[in-house]
């Protein structure tokens, strides 16, 4: 019994301290890229990747930000934090009203077909990029939006209402279809339906929803390196044009600090509603 | 004309939905399903620079497959698939199988594993570059510590270079399968692992026979999502080797970028696209086939 005790309490130990180990190693990058951006050249040079910084500095941060080449232009991460920006906003504001409508219909107003459609939908979450890449990029030129925020928001819009329409459609199945009935009855409208009895109960699938885009949008790098030019890039190619434009010496608290800068809404975002994070990758789970 | 009066806005009403959906269904069929045929159409052409129409057959599946460079992404695809697929699988399901031992904290544990799937692919590939720098990252920390002779350059080594990205993308995606599989643990009852060892099986039997045959749909969800983030896999290679040294690294999806984008190989490009939504299917249709099936055999 004694020794059964002990050898548990053993085993528990053992549990906590690989738990512990692991939760170690994953915070390292972050740990890694955080003392990075805090430290002058001179002691990235003698010091250790570990090491913690001796005399922190915001230097890198500020270049990152505001001077740091990324190509041909010397003007930091800033204008491309906008971009993103303008970019994110609107396509996740649109692909998410989209879906919430769309959603609602495919729920509650099926029709012939509606199925079909949704599983032809559906589908679309799974296909590679790839193999939309060049038509589309035929289809903004034609537009005139080939290398615009426009024509970026669009892409995403186009591709991300897939996603929306699969959360509220699942979310919204769970509504008791005979409240649409009795305020049908009641001569409620379509519309009139879905903001007096949809709208009000919606606000978790809005925020799992919103995450989810807000995510999917700001990481995004494909998209941006394909359909953007110089001036409308996202944040993603940016950081990426940083890291690999090698002016003079390589600066790696630069490209540490402009990482995190990159990083830093996603995370936020992550640290404050990890919840609904959470909720929208199982949601999402078909897709990956 | 009272009647047709009172039927006019009752018709409008029972169109909405339709009309709703109409946009989305218009940008569906030509984004996703048009294109697909428009980039199919494509790989039969001798589009170079700009499309053009000249059906060619299969000359420029001929010419990608006599391609090295296409040869060497699709061989690195199958490496790191493998290794990716295998590693998070084996480290989610352990991680999470100790996670659920009512662990104190387990709350904060889980929000660590999880936080890399926040951030971005080219966020991960240059954090990695920087950790895994020949001669001022691991190396030299492993050196400071005293092991003088001690060499890591896996970034700059043509056979080892793959494996970055391995390491990298199994430090973004293992934290969601072990999510996964938590919650798939957390849906079994405790009694059947107790009642399996009341009957005399050790943990690691009840685990073994018990519990890993009920969190089955989970595995293969897993692999599936698995497989798809590897078959996609592009900008992590982008930030993390630029699918160096040479083309060593390259997979399948920053074939086509260069080919289609930067070398002006429309066809060629176009051809790779269709064998990777080939490869997508492949794994797809038996997942959705399967799915379905065992949503018609619940209901």
């Amino acid at each position: 019994m004694l020794a059964n005790s002990s050898g548990m309490n053993f085993g528990r130990a053992f549990i906590y301290a690989l738990l512990g180990l692991f939760a170690l190693l994953y915070l390292t990058p972050l740990y890694v890229m955080l003392s990075t951006s805090f430290k002058d050249i001179e002691e990235i040079r003698s010091g250790n990747l570990l090491a913690l910084p001796q005399d922190p500095t915001l230097y890198a941060w500020s270049k990152a930000w505001s001077s740091a080449c990324t190509g041909s232009e010397c003007e930091g991460l800033a204008p491309f934090f906008m971009n993103s920006v303008k970019i994110v906003v609107p396509a996740v504001l649109i692909s998410t009203i989209i879906g919430a409508l769309n959603g609602y219909v495919l729920s509650k107003w099926r029709f012939r077909g509606s199925e079909i459609l949704f599983g032809a939908l559906l589908f679309g979450c799974f296909i590679p990029f790839q193999v939309i890449l060049l038509p589309m990029a035929r289809l903004l030129a034609t537009l005139g939006l080939a290398n615009t925020v426009t024509g970026l928001v669009l892409v995403h819009v186009i591709y991300g209402v897939a996603f929306t329409t699969l959360f509220f459609r699942n979310f919204y199945v769970g509504i008791p279809t005979e409240l649409v009935k009795a305020a049908q009855l009641d001569g409620a409208s379509f519309f009139q339906i879905f903001r007096h009895i949809f709208l009000p109960v919606s606000i978790p699938i809005f925020t799992v929803t919103i995450i989810w885009q807000f995510t999917q949008i700001w990481n995004d790098f494909l998209f941006g390196v394909v359909y953007s030019g110089p001036g409308t890039q996202p944040i993603t190619v940016a950081l990426n044009n940083l890291v690999n434009t090698s002016m003079g010496g390589k600066e790696y608290n630069v490209d540490m600090a402009a990482a995190v800068i990159a990083a830093l809404p996603t995370l936020l975002v992550y640290v404050l509603a990890g919840k609904y994070f959470v909720r929208g990758l199982t949601a999402g789970a078909v897709k990956g | 004309m009272s009647v047709s009066k009172a039927k006019r806005p009752m018709t409008l009403e029972s169109l909405l939905p339709k009309l709703v959906l109409a946009p989305t269904t218009a940008a569906m069929l030509i984004c996703m399903y048009g294109f697909m045929i428009w980039t199919g159409a494509l790989s039969f052409t001798k589009s170079r620079m700009l499309p053009q129409w000249d059906f060619v057959g299969f000359e420029q599946y001929g010419k990608l497959f006599d391609n090295p460079r296409w040869d060497v992404a699709l061989n690195n695809l199958v490496i790191f698939g493998i290794l990716f697929i295998a590693i998070s699988l084996l480290l989610g399901l352990l991680l999470a199988i100790f996670l659920d031992q009512k662990i104190r904290g387990e709350g904060a544990i889980r929000t660590i594993y999880l936080y890399p799937m926040a951030v971005s692919f080219v966020v991960t590939g240059t954090a990695w570059k920087w950790i895994l720098n020949p001669s001022l990252g691991l190396e030299k920390l492993v050196r400071d510590l005293g092991f003088e002779d001690f060499e890591f350059r896996w970034l700059v080594d043509q056979d080892m270079a793959l494996y970055t990205i391995v390491i990298a993308a199994v430090w973004q995606s293992s934290g969601f399968i072990m999510a996964m599989f938590l919650a798939g643990l957390r849906g079994i009852d405790d009694s059947l692992i107790k009642a399996a060892q009341i009957d005399g099986a050790s943990p690691t039997q009840a685990y073994w026979h018990v519990i890993l045959p009920i969190l089955r749909p989970v595995f293969f969800s897993a692999i599936v999502i698995l497989s798809h983030i590897a078959i996609k896999s592009f900008d992590l290679v982008q930030a993390l080797t630029g699918g160096g040294p040479g083309y060593a690294s390259d997979l399948p999806a920053n074939f086509m970028y260069t080919f289609a984008f930067n070398r002006a190989q429309m066809g060629v490009g176009a051809a790779s696209a269709m064998i990777m939504l080939m490869g997508v299917l492949a794994i797809l249709i038996p997942y959705l086939y399967s799915e379905l099936r065992g949503q018609k055999n619940a209901s």
